[in-house]
């Protein structure tokens, strides 16, 4: 998010010094001793907007250009509506992004035995691997594993443990069972809300402990506190020690998780594994990542004597390489949203340069007459840059507030998983309109101080 | 000696304005173009004086420097005790607003603003607030017969009426000098001949009025001409104050 928060700021400034620049260019003779001048200006503009009598001229004459008015404000402010609902989009695009991996670690990789589809070694094809302990421990030491964990299977087959009748009492019903390494915590979005999770100790003591999700203990406890109560799972009874929810909702909440080493023993398994689950250091690139789940599948394929091309025999889902496919994608999309936002941005700036160009030169008569009743040059550009940030902030505010409301309404019109909560950051919108006022300002100033230059009586000699 | 003749004129006849071998080029590429040459004049005070010749005689560039809107290149322009030469804009501005009320043949109103407002104008650059200009102008336009006509617009005026406010909004900074250029040049001549009454009524008054022309029956109104041509004064002709008569 910090990334995209960035690059929406520079391109933002970015915009802003375009606009700057190309109002420069295309009124030529902007000299670095102007700068003083501006700040001269501005100087007069802000004493001015203190006293009411310039604010009374200046509401004078937008009043009375109508036209020209509405075309400023609408510039401005549909510059600055259609950038905030771009950059909003974005940010909900991202969102969404975010919510439909929200079930799944972006840092794990899983390994699941099955069949081979090659011939190796002598042996055909369609045999089936078993992963053991010794495989556990063999990927242990592999270096870029952060967290690691087996899963056994409590009735065979390839996806999940299966389900055991649960029982307390007279209260009993089938849950989920996941026999795990104590590294299944860093894999799965489970958080810990009462007790702990499984640890080593418990691993190696092969002790009887279980950790329950939320729904399960709602359904044998009731109100009771579950701590140190004893459930059985098959006929085996387990100590409960702790209780998990988990983000991804209800169905993964209805599991219960138990040492992996007690439920080889206690169901049959002697020392097999289903499953190996690994996740990788947050800074893990997609390639790295990779290059990890070739090196666990070679281990795994010298070990059990597959072929390390065969990729059949365990397959593996790598979530870094999926998400990260994912987050370039949409990466690239708000790129591309702060973009075309900004370059709406610098269409607005470039375009209040060009009306007040043509304000000002409307203008000439009026500010040749003003001229010969004695209005100073300052006050001529301070009264035409005043006007010019006057209809900006009005207009920026109003394009601010309406691309606020389109973001609250268009969600609700057009219900989509893609795009979620869109919103913008209030410090870009704020950025943004203050800078168009700057920009709206100097557009404004440039031309005026070419017109307060204007000499009246050649102006007005003739109509 | 000619600094004791000055001083002794200076004290026998106070002068609102004095040219003093007043040169101006303007250079259009290689061609610098002569457009006035040692113009020499003094208009005392409370004098109404009419400026003609032909067009390209140096009249808009003579007014040019008269309004303090342009410079000159050599002599001296003095504007009551001030010489005018080299001025910030801020101070030409200043000095414009202070000592000279302009009139134009075009009348130069804004055309969004009531006649009150336009009257007002010229103090909204003094500073001073809204209310007490809009009681100046109002005693303005009365003094030029137009207090029932304080809320129109320009447009809804005619081309004697807007002159009148024009002439108000002149007035209103107490200048000393009227510049009025061919103030009859857009109306007909009977309205000519009330807005000329008017001028002549103002000068009476004690305000120097110089009205740049090219019709003679106004020049005959004023009581003095001086005449252009090709950038020099080649007449300074003081009219027989028994010729004074209508523009007809």
């Amino acid at each position: 998010m910090g990334t995209i928060f960035a690059l929406q700021l520079v391109g933002i400034v970015l915009a802003l010094a375009a606009g700057v620049l190309v109002v420069l260019w295309k009124v030529l003779h902007f000299r670095p001793r102007h700068v003083v001048a501006v700040l001269e200006v501005l100087g007069g503009v802000i004493v001015g907007m203190l006293t009411r009598d310039r604010w009374g001229e200046v509401f004078d004459t937008i009043r009375r250009n109508k036209l020209r008015t509405l075309l400023t404000a609408v510039s401005v402010g549909w510059g600055i509506f259609v950038m905030i609902v771009l950059l909003g989009m974005g940010h909900g695009l991202n969102n969404g992004a975010r919510y439909s991996f929200r079930r799944q670690a972006t840092s794990a990789i899983f390994f699941n035995a099955n069949k081979t589809s090659v011939p190796y070694a002598g042996y055909g094809l369609g045999r089936r691997i078993t992963f053991n302990n010794r495989d556990y421990d063999a990927a242990k030491k592999l270096p870029g594993v952060a967290h690691l964990s087996g899963q056994y299977y409590l009735h065979g087959g390839q996806f999940g443990g299966g389900e055991m009748k649960v029982q307390r009492g007279v209260k009993s019903n089938a849950f989920e069972i996941d026999a795990v390494h104590p590294g299944a915590y860093y894999v799965s979005s489970n958080e810990i809300v009462q007790g702990r999770y499984l640890n080593d100790t418990d691993v190696a003591g092969l002790r009887k402990v279980c950790v329950i999700g939320r729904p399960v203990r709602d359904f044998l406890f009731g109100n009771e506190d579950p701590m140190g109560q004893w459930i059985d799972i098959g006929d085996v009874a387990f100590e409960v020690v702790g209780v998990f929810s988990s983000e991804a909702g209800e169905e993964q909440e209805r599991a219960i998780s138990i040492p992996i080493s007690t439920a080889q023993l206690a169901f049959n398994g002697s020392d097999h594994l289903g499953s190996l689950m690994v996740t990788v250091g947050d800074s893990t690139t997609a390639k790295q990542a990779g290059e990890l789940a070739d090196k666990v599948v070679g281990q795994l394929a010298a070990s059990h004597q597959f072929s390390s091309a065969d990729k059949q025999a365990v397959r593996v889902f790598n979530t870094v390489e999926a998400s990260e496919g994912f987050r370039m994608l949409f990466f690239a999309i708000s790129v591309f949203v702060v973009v075309i936002g900004c370059g709406t941005l610098l269409a607005g700036v470039v375009g209040v340069s060009n009306i007040m160009m043509i304000s000002v030169k409307e203008r000439t008569r009026e500010i040749g007459i003003r001229k010969a009743l004695g209005a100073t040059p300052h006050s001529i550009i301070a009264m035409i840059v005043q006007e010019a940030v006057f209809l900006t902030s009005i207009a920026g505010l109003l394009g601010l507030v309406a691309g606020v409301i389109a973001l609250e309404i268009i969600p609700r019109l057009a219900e989509s998983e893609l795009i979620r909560d869109p919103s913008v950051d209030i410090r870009v919108g704020v950025l943004a309109a203050a800078g168009l006022v700057v920009a709206g300002a100097l557009a404004g100033y440039v031309p005026a101080r070419a017109a307060a230059r204007v000499n009246p009586v050649h102006t007005l000699r003739d109509q | 000696m000619r600094w004791l003749a000055r001083a002794v004129s200076a004290s026998l006849v106070s002068d609102v304005l004095r040219l003093d071998k007043v040169n101006k080029f303007y250079r259009v590429g290689t061609h610098s173009l002569h457009a006035l040459r040692d113009v020499d004049f003094v208009v005392n005070d409370g004098e109404f004086v009419a400026i003609m010749g032909a067009s390209g005689s140096g009249k808009s560039t003579l007014l040019n420097i008269l309004g303090i809107l342009d410079d000159y290149d050599s002599g001296e322009y003095r504007l009551g005790d001030t010489l005018i030469r080299d001025l910030t804009e801020k101070k030409a501005a200043n000095y414009r607003n202070r000592f000279i009320g302009f009139v134009f043949q075009s009348f130069n109103l804004l055309p969004f603003k009531t006649a009150l407002e336009n009257v007002a104008l010229p103090l909204y650059y003094q500073g001073i607030t809204r209310r007490k200009r809009n009681q100046i102008a109002a005693q303005y336009l009365e003094r030029v017969g137009l207090r029932d006509w304080a809320e129109h617009t320009p447009s809804e005026m005619s081309g004697g009426q807007k002159q009148r406010v024009a002439i108000a909004r002149a007035l209103i900074s107490k200048p000393r000098l009227i510049l009025a250029d061919e103030p009859t040049g857009a109306l007909d001549s009977e309205t000519s001949r009330q807005i000329m009454d008017l001028l002549t009524e103002i000068n009476r008054s004690g305000i120097t009025v110089l009205i740049v022309t090219h019709d003679s029956e106004v020049a005959a109104r004023c009581q003095r001409t001086i005449r252009l041509r090709d950038g020099q004064v080649v007449e300074s002709m003081i009219a027989d104050a028994h010729q004074h008569r209508p523009v007809a």
